[in-house]
Parts: structure tokens; sequence; C-alpha cells
């Protein structure tokens, strides 16, 4: 990077202007000056490996996210895998993408967490620069053309896949988004899960959810559908209650972004545990 | 027709031209409290900011120019983040960014016919009130490492000298604004400013992630309201009359 600078600044010099960082093209992205920047760096422009990689490169699993009304919560298993291997038993994979976001991520992990840093900083330098922040829509499609960035790799086998949740403060309520490896962004409705198991956590919110959901049971269904992904997906990691690792459970109201301490964390998934020595099944929904 | 210019006489009227250009806008002050660092300027703009959140603990003030601090602060925000992704939040520092700003003034100074019209203050708010910064430079690139507060901009002497007065170490919030606030006043002898025509921010270091917080025209008439009733004419009220003379 500091190749990068001299070489703009010695360059700028001559028209008398501000050296590389001042003088460059005026934008508001992050990701968009970086590119000219120190290209290098951007997830989007590596050649991705010429035959696709197996699976010795960790994975990570499942996410849920659930809407109640004033917000949404997001929630995340610790586990990573490589192959037949846990490859990380405390993984995070819920991240405050500003203020008002949250950013979560399922896919190869190592690619998935910096684009969840680029992410943040796109966010935050947008909010300095113009003075303001972006849309919730605004926030989603700016994620989309970054999952699309990272199509090459994801045909080699390296995909990420987001799942972005945010409040929006028009609505007074949490909006959920989903995308697809090619930059295809979906808004859900009242509930999302992403990531291996996400099909059986989806399963489970179906019969979880509610319209008036409690901020502290949303979080009480994420935690049981994340239950419920690790009960059949053996690349989720259930909640470790020797070691005292839970999920990562993260609230997005007009308050901002909170994530809930371990205590509050551990509590529901002692709840959740508890439960399901009477019932493996966890809660069961009524017949009609 | 090209005619000899000595350097000397050359330097000398780009920065009496410089200084020129920033006595005409109006005063901007800087100065720790307990609990952070207060940013006071003069500015009944709402859209067009005089001070600005740089990172997680660095602001900017600024005065002169518009066009051209705000391009310095385009570009400062570019240099925190570009750092603060490559390497870590925490290697993000006020020193780092004002070497930037002091290199980018000078050269502009020394190369080119027109010096920018500005003055910044970059601050940086530590975890306790001795390890804060502020850094105040000037358009020929100078830097110069400030204690306590700083003024500039249109009439910064007679601020500062009226910021001398008031100024005292581990002051309050409501206390340090109002300092901030009169002293802002002492720009001339009949100007008295409301909460609509300041702009005011804080780097405040209770906060958590970005501690850079703008207060609202309702929290600045709560805090001056405050100040007034626990005696506001306290005992620098004489300082306005000696500055009034410039």
């Amino acid at each position: 990077m500091v190749e990068g600078r001299s070489r703009v600044a010695s360059h700028d010099s001559h028209t008398g202007r501000l050296p590389g960082l001042f003088g460059s093209p005026d934008t508001s992205s992050f990701t968009e000056f970086l590119g000219g920047y120190s290209p290098e760096l951007l997830p989007g422009r590596r050649t991705p490996p010429a035959s696709a990689v197996g699976d010795e490169i960790p994975h990570g699993t499942t996410i849920v996210a659930v809407t109640f009304p004033g917000g949404v919560v997001m929630a995340g298993d610790r586990r990573a895998t490589a192959g037949n291997v846990i490859a990380q038993r405390d993984i995070e994979k819920v991240f405050r993408a500003d203020e008002f976001s949250a950013i979560a991520v399922a896919g190869t992990a190592g690619l998935g967490i910096e684009m969840v840093r680029l992410y943040q900083v796109e966010l935050e330098h947008y909010e300095k620069r113009e003075g303001r922040t972006l849309s919730v829509e605004g926030k989603a499609n700016r994620l989309a053309s970054m999952v699309r960035g990272n199509l090459a790799m994801a045909m080699q086998g390296l995909a990420v896949v987001p799942l972005f949740a945010g409040y929006d403060e028009e609505r007074d309520g949490g909006r959920i988004f989903s995308y697809d490896p090619a930059g295809g962004r979906y808004e859900e409705r009242d509930f999302y899960s992403i990531g291996s198991g996400s099909v059986f956590a989806r399963g489970s919110l179906k019969k979880l959810f509610r319209a008036d959901l409690s901020a502290e049971h949303a979080a009480l269904a994420c935690v049981q559908a994340l239950y419920d992904a690790a009960d059949d997906d053996s690349a989720t990691g259930g909640p470790d209650m020797t070691r005292r690792i839970f999920p990562v459970v993260a609230a997005v109201t007009s308050e901002g972004y909170r994530r809930l301490g371990e205590d509050e964390v551990g509590a529901l998934a002692q709840t959740v545990v508890d439960g399901r020595y009477d019932s493996p099944g966890g809660p069961t929904a009524p017949l009609r | 027709m090209p005619f000899y210019v000595s350097p000397e006489q050359q330097m000398k009227d780009k920065a009496d031209y410089a200084r020129k250009g920033i006595a005409r806008g109006r005063s901007v002050v800087v100065l720790q409290y307990d609990g952070g660092i207060l940013f006071v300027a003069d500015n009944p703009s709402r859209a067009l900011h005089k001070i600005s959140e740089i990172y997680d603990r660095i602001a900017f003030a600024a005065v002169g120019k518009y066009n051209e601090f705000e391009n310095l602060r385009l570009g400062g925000v570019r240099y925190a983040d570009i750092n603060g992704y490559q390497y870590d939040r925490r290697d993000v520092t006020a020193r780092g960014l004002a070497n930037v700003y002091a290199q980018s003034l000078g050269t502009i100074f020394t190369e080119t016919n027109k010096p920018y019209e500005v003055e910044l203050v970059v601050a940086e708010v530590g975890e306790e009130p001795a390890a804060d910064q502020i850094y105040r430079l000037t358009f020929d690139g100078s830097v110069a490492d400030e204690h306590g507060y700083v003024a500039m901009g249109g009439q910064a002497d007679a601020v500062a000298q009226s910021l001398k007065d008031r100024y005292r170490e581990g002051m309050s919030l409501t206390e340090a604004l109002r300092a901030a606030v009169e002293s802002l006043e002492a720009q001339d002898s009949e100007r008295r400013l409301e909460a609509k025509a300041l702009e005011v921010a804080v780097l405040d270091r209770d906060r958590e992630h970005r501690l850079f917080k703008r207060l609202p025209a309702a929290r600045i008439e709560e805090l001056l309201r405050e100040s007034a009733e626990a005696g506001g004419d306290g005992p620098a009220a004489g300082a306005e009359e000696e500055s009034s003379g410039d």
C-alpha cells in the first residue's frame, strides 16, 4: 500500500493537487475508492483458483433472522467445518453492519469475514462523507453488488452468502434481505434462514413464528431454530453447555444494534436445552 | 512579461493572502472537558459543517474556505478508513492524520500559486484526559500540539484571549460549553450567540465504538440554560471588554 500511495502522490505533485487519497475520483463508496487506490485489496479483483477447491477450507453455517414489531433479531451458530472436521467451535458469524443493521455470513468463512469488514467500512464511509446514512434498500443493494463480485470465486467452491437485517425507521420494523451467490437480492417476510442447516431452521421457525413476538421471544425462537438445525445438520453447532459457547444473538431496533450478552443468551440456551429433556423435538404446534 | 520575485517575498505574499482569507470567516473553538473534547463553531448552517467525524476517536474542525477544508475532510475520512481497513481500527491515530494533512498543506503552499485558506484542528480523545491529543494545522502545513483549548478563525486572538481567562482543567460539559460560547461572543462586542447559531459536537469518552456526536439545538439550549442557572456570569465576566478592541 505504501507503494501505491507514493505512486499516486508523485503523479499528483506535478499538478499541485492533494496526493492520492485526496485527489482521486470523487466517490463516497469505499469499495470504489479502494478499487482505484489498491485494487489488489478488493475481494472481487482476485484471480479465482484454477480448479474447484475441496472442502478443506472452513465453512460457516446456519444463520437465522426473525422480525418482531419494532425490530429484528439475528442469530448464528458458532461452528465452522472443514469437511468432516470441526474447524472452529466458537467462530462468530453475526456482526454489526452499522448502527441500525446487522449482517451475517454463511459459506467460506475467510471470504465471508472479509466481505463483512469491507461492508462495515463501506457503510460508515458513506455516512461520514455524505453526512447521512443509506436507506435500508440502499444498504441491501450495496451488499448485493459485493456478493456478485465474488461470483467467480463461488463457481470454484468459495461461495459467500450473507443475510442482511436492518431496522427501517419509516416502518418502525425490521426487514430481512437474503442473497444468492450471483448477487440476487430478495426481501424476506417475517423470518429467514441461510446456510447448511437452514432447511431445518426454517421449518422450525415456520412453526414458532408469530406476528406479535416480543424481542425476547424472537431471540428465543432463533435459539430454538438453531437447536433444530444442529439436531439434523452435522455442520451446525448446538449450544455447547459444557464450554459455555452459545449462539451469537443480536437485536436491531430503534435503539440501534445490540448484541445480547453472554448471560442473556446463556439463559435462553438453558431454557431451550431444559425444554428438550421433556420434548426432544422442541415446542409442538397445535394441529389445527 | 516574467519578472523576478524573491522567494521570501513570494512566501510572504502567499501567507498574507491565506491569513486574510481565514480572517474573513467566523471562529471555531476546541476545548477539553472532563468527559472528552468539545467542538463549538459559530456556524448557523445545518448542512455545511465545520466540525466532523473522522474516525472512532478522531474529529476534525476547520475554518476558512469551505470547498478547501471539505476536500481535506473527505481525504481524511479516506485516509482513516483505508488504514483502519488494512490494519486495525486502533491503528488510526490523530498523529498520523495530522502528518498527512501537514504534508498536503505544505505541498500546496510551496508548489501552487494559491495556498489553501484554511486552518484545521485534528483531535483524538484518549482513555483519560491526559491522553487527549489536539493538533492544530495552519495553511502552510505547520503543526502545533495543543493542550486544553484552541481558537481559530476570524477573530482568533480575541477568542483565544477570552478562552484563556475562562478555561480551566476538568470543566464539566456545561461549563465548557459556556466558556466556549462566551469566548466566541468575544469575536465582536455586540455578538450574542444562540443555540441555533451554533454547531456543537463532542468526542465523548463514555460512548461506545464511535465517540463522535453532534449535539442537536435542543440539547445545546438545555446545556446553556443549565449553565446560566448555575451562575453563568462567573469570575471571568470582564474578559469580553478586554478583548473587544479588535
